[in-house]
């Protein structure tokens, strides 16, 4: 449960006294490292707890001065990493979001059987196939159908069941958010604390770098760069990363400048730890909780633009079942009059980056309770 | 730090940028594969004459840094040359398609601002009340709709099933009622993302105002409460809505790029979509330059006005 443990206490060197929230705390310093959850339920008086349904609605709503003050209050120093997924637990909205992707997650997982095939044979890594159709084989059914019990989401142009391609669909989008962004975090991650830190001539190379891209829009970067790599997942992926580390470099970058002037920067540079050790120990487990947030809100815009880029013929090859793509014929057959073609994929979309959106909010709230959870400049980019 | 350095300041940190920003799209063609011959004569077989000649026209011969700086000297007079897939002038045709994207990203933005700045003052000022959180609720659906979906859903609605307005734009001049009329459902598709934000930062800033002293000493002076907010803290708290408009401009770019291609509307955005589509590079290479430097402009722009309206901010 205290896997992430304060700062402190990490390393070889014990450091104690130095975090200005210990320093507000004088009789909590020592004892941070036994268990937080206690050290959380002692610290809190009862009334906190009396009144939890309106500090539950600030800190989701976003923390005004008043709630953040009577956060600090309420919360030592250890709670900070335990009682993280404690107060996420409470916020039930970001709960209700994270049961939206878990349970899509399962349905995508589950939608047909994931067989693994060499040369010699076939291994069936998962035998459930949720989807009643192969979702690229057309004509289980007349084209353009309207739904009904055999095909709930009708069926496109091509007579495909749209239910199918739907459930599969997930696959595409879930995938392409996650891995786009974990590799975005690690471009983006490194980038930033080294220019943070060390400053200079490497910063002003990173940055002035960062500025140029910043310069085009994320989809229109996106385009550029499909344009030069052609189509295809892998390629999406690196169009999706060269847009996205930016504003992970970025805004780490400056969460490392304070950073990096606190006591215990200086105190482990003083004793001789090399750059590496306290780029990685120190400053940026420190640095890191709003690149935290900003990437669980970008799950959301990744998979914007990936669609985007379906919708335009510019992501996936067109007759992929990506949510998307799907919708890319979507405008003819809307003008035919064939209204479930566009509205499943759509909602399906809409649902996905709705409640990435609430977990994202939960997330801040749950790490971060003194930034402002609706500051939504994040979540253009 | 004056205002007149502030702003030398703000320009030496911007000409680097626009220097890279002009190094990047210049690059784009000789990063395609292949030879860049190949994207500048449209992918067809030309006879050697031909070939020589554009090899000429843009000094393909010359080493790499020598183009880039024959190029910018062209960029400077607006000179792209022809594009190979249309054969008409590059800067005429994006010349010609950039009013109709203007006009939709204006009238979006307008859209967002009315939408979003009452919406926002009302969401703080009822904190924590079931408007604030219908508010909340509302802006995260606005964020987390497609635009590319709701456009087509509004088409689908009022252009297919009851008929109001047109499914393609009509042949009529830019500023003419028939058009205007049309514009309505781009300009919602456009504008609504860009509500919702505008609502939720404006809301957030209003927050942080009104726990300032000053709205107190107001109060007990015995303001009216409409007047405190209105005169007082909305005026502080419009700012972070004006430093947003560089970043609120590329994403109604991303925007029209979609919208456009949806509602056929002749702008900018489609014509991108559609060069890309065609490998038409010479027209993808002055788009793409022409939306850089806009918004690296804006955002020098937005940072200047910045400094005049809120003095603290020149350090």
């Amino acid at each position: 449960m205290s896997d992430r443990q304060p700062t402190t206490d990490r390393g070889r060197i014990r450091i104690v006294g130095f975090d200005d929230a210990d320093s507000d705390r004088p009789g909590d310093a020592t004892s941070s490292d036994d268990g937080d959850g206690s050290l959380a339920a002692t610290a809190e008086p009862p009334a906190g707890r009396t009144d939890r349904p309106t500090a539950d609605t600030q800190s989701r709503t976003g923390p005004t001065a008043g709630a953040s003050r009577s956060g600090t209050a309420l919360e030592g120093p250890g709670s900070r990493s335990a009682g993280s997924w404690q107060r996420f637990r409470r916020d039930r909205t970001a709960m209700a979001g994270l049961t939206i992707i878990v349970v899509m997650a399962v349905l995508a997982v589950f939608a047909r059987p994931i067989e693994v095939s060499t040369a010699e044979y076939t291994m069936t890594l998962q035998p459930v196939s949720l989807a009643p159709y192969d979702p690229a084989q057309p004509f289980v059914g007349p084209a353009n159908a309207p739904p009904s019990w055999d095909h709930p989401f009708g069926t496109d142009w091509a007579g495909r069941d749209q239910f199918s391609r739907v459930l599969v669909g997930g696959r595409y989008t879930l995938t392409v958010g996650l891995v786009a962004v974990s590799l975005a975090l690690g471009v983006g991650i490194p980038l930033g604390a080294i220019a943070g830190y060390f400053g200079g001539w490497v910063d002003e190379i990173i940055m002035r770098l960062v500025d140029v891209l910043y310069a085009f829009p994320f989809l229109i970067l996106a385009i550029g760069t499909v344009a030069i790599l052609g189509r295809g997942f892998w390629k999406l992926v690196v169009a999706l990363v060269v847009t996205g580390w930016i504003g992970y470099a970025r805004l780490l970058r400056g969460e490392v400048l304070s950073v990096r002037e606190r006591e215990y920067v200086t105190a482990a540079r003083a004793l001789g730890i090399p750059d590496r050790t306290i780029i990685r120990r120190h400053v940026v487990p420190n640095a890191i909780t709003p690149v935290v947030v900003q990437a669980t809100l970008n799950v959301g815009t990744v998979v914007l633009t990936a669609a985007a880029l379906g919708f335009l013929g510019l992501g996936l090859e067109a007759d992929t079942a990506e949510w998307g793509a799907m919708l890319s014929r979507g405008r003819d057959s809307l003008l035919q009059g064939h209204w479930h073609v566009t509205v499943f994929p759509g909602i399906a979309i809409f649902l996905f980056v709705l409640a990435i959106n609430l977990v994202g909010d939960g997330v801040n709230d749950a790490l971060d309770p003194h930034r402002d959870a609706s500051d939504d400049r994040r979540r253009m980019r | 730090m004056s205002l007149g350095r502030y702003v030398l300041t703000r320009i030496s940190v911007a000409v680097p940028v626009l220097l890279g920003v002009t190094a990047l799209t210049f690059s784009f063609i000789h990063a395609l594969p292949g030879d860049p011959i190949d994207a500048l004569v449209g992918f067809r077989s030309v006879s050697p004459a031909t070939e020589a000649s554009i090899r000429a026209e843009y000094h393909l011969d010359r080493p790499i840094w020598e183009q880039y700086l024959l190029w910018v000297r062209n960029v400077l007079v607006l000179e792209f040359g022809e594009s190979p897939i249309t054969g008409r002038n590059v800067a005429a045709t994006v010349g010609r398609r950039l009013p109709a994207t203007l006009a939709l990203g204006g009238a979006a933005w307008l859209l967002a601002l009315a939408i979003g700045v009452p919406t926002g003052i009302v969401a703080a000022v009822r904190r924590g009340g079931p408007a604030d959180e219908l508010s909340r609720l509302a802006a995260l659906a606005g964020i987390a709709t497609p635009n590319f979906w709701l456009g087509l859903v509004l088409l689908l609605i009022f252009g297919v099933r009851l008929g109001w307005v047109r499914v393609i734009p009509p042949d009529a001049p830019l500023a003419s009622l028939a058009m205007a009329k049309f514009m309505l459902l781009p300009t919602i598709t456009l504008g609504t993302a860009s509500a919702a934000f505008v609502t939720r930062l404006l809301r957030s800033s209003m927050l942080a105002e009104l726990d300032a002293a000053y709205v107190r000493t107001a109060r007990a002076k015995g303001l009216r409460e409409r007047t405190v907010i209105l005169k007082h803290v909305l005026r502080n708290a419009l700012l972070p809505v004006v430093t947003i408009t560089g970043l609120q401009l590329a994403f109604l770019i991303d925007g029209a790029v979609v919208v456009e291609r949806i509602f056929s509307w002749p702008g900018m955005g489609r014509l991108l979509v559609r060069s890309i589509l065609q490998r038409d590079y010479p027209v993808i290479q002055a788009g793409v330059l022409l939306i850089g430097v806009s918004i690296v402009l804006a955002n020098l722009l937005v940072d200047i006005v910045y400094a005049v309206l809120d003095p603290r901010i020149r350090y």
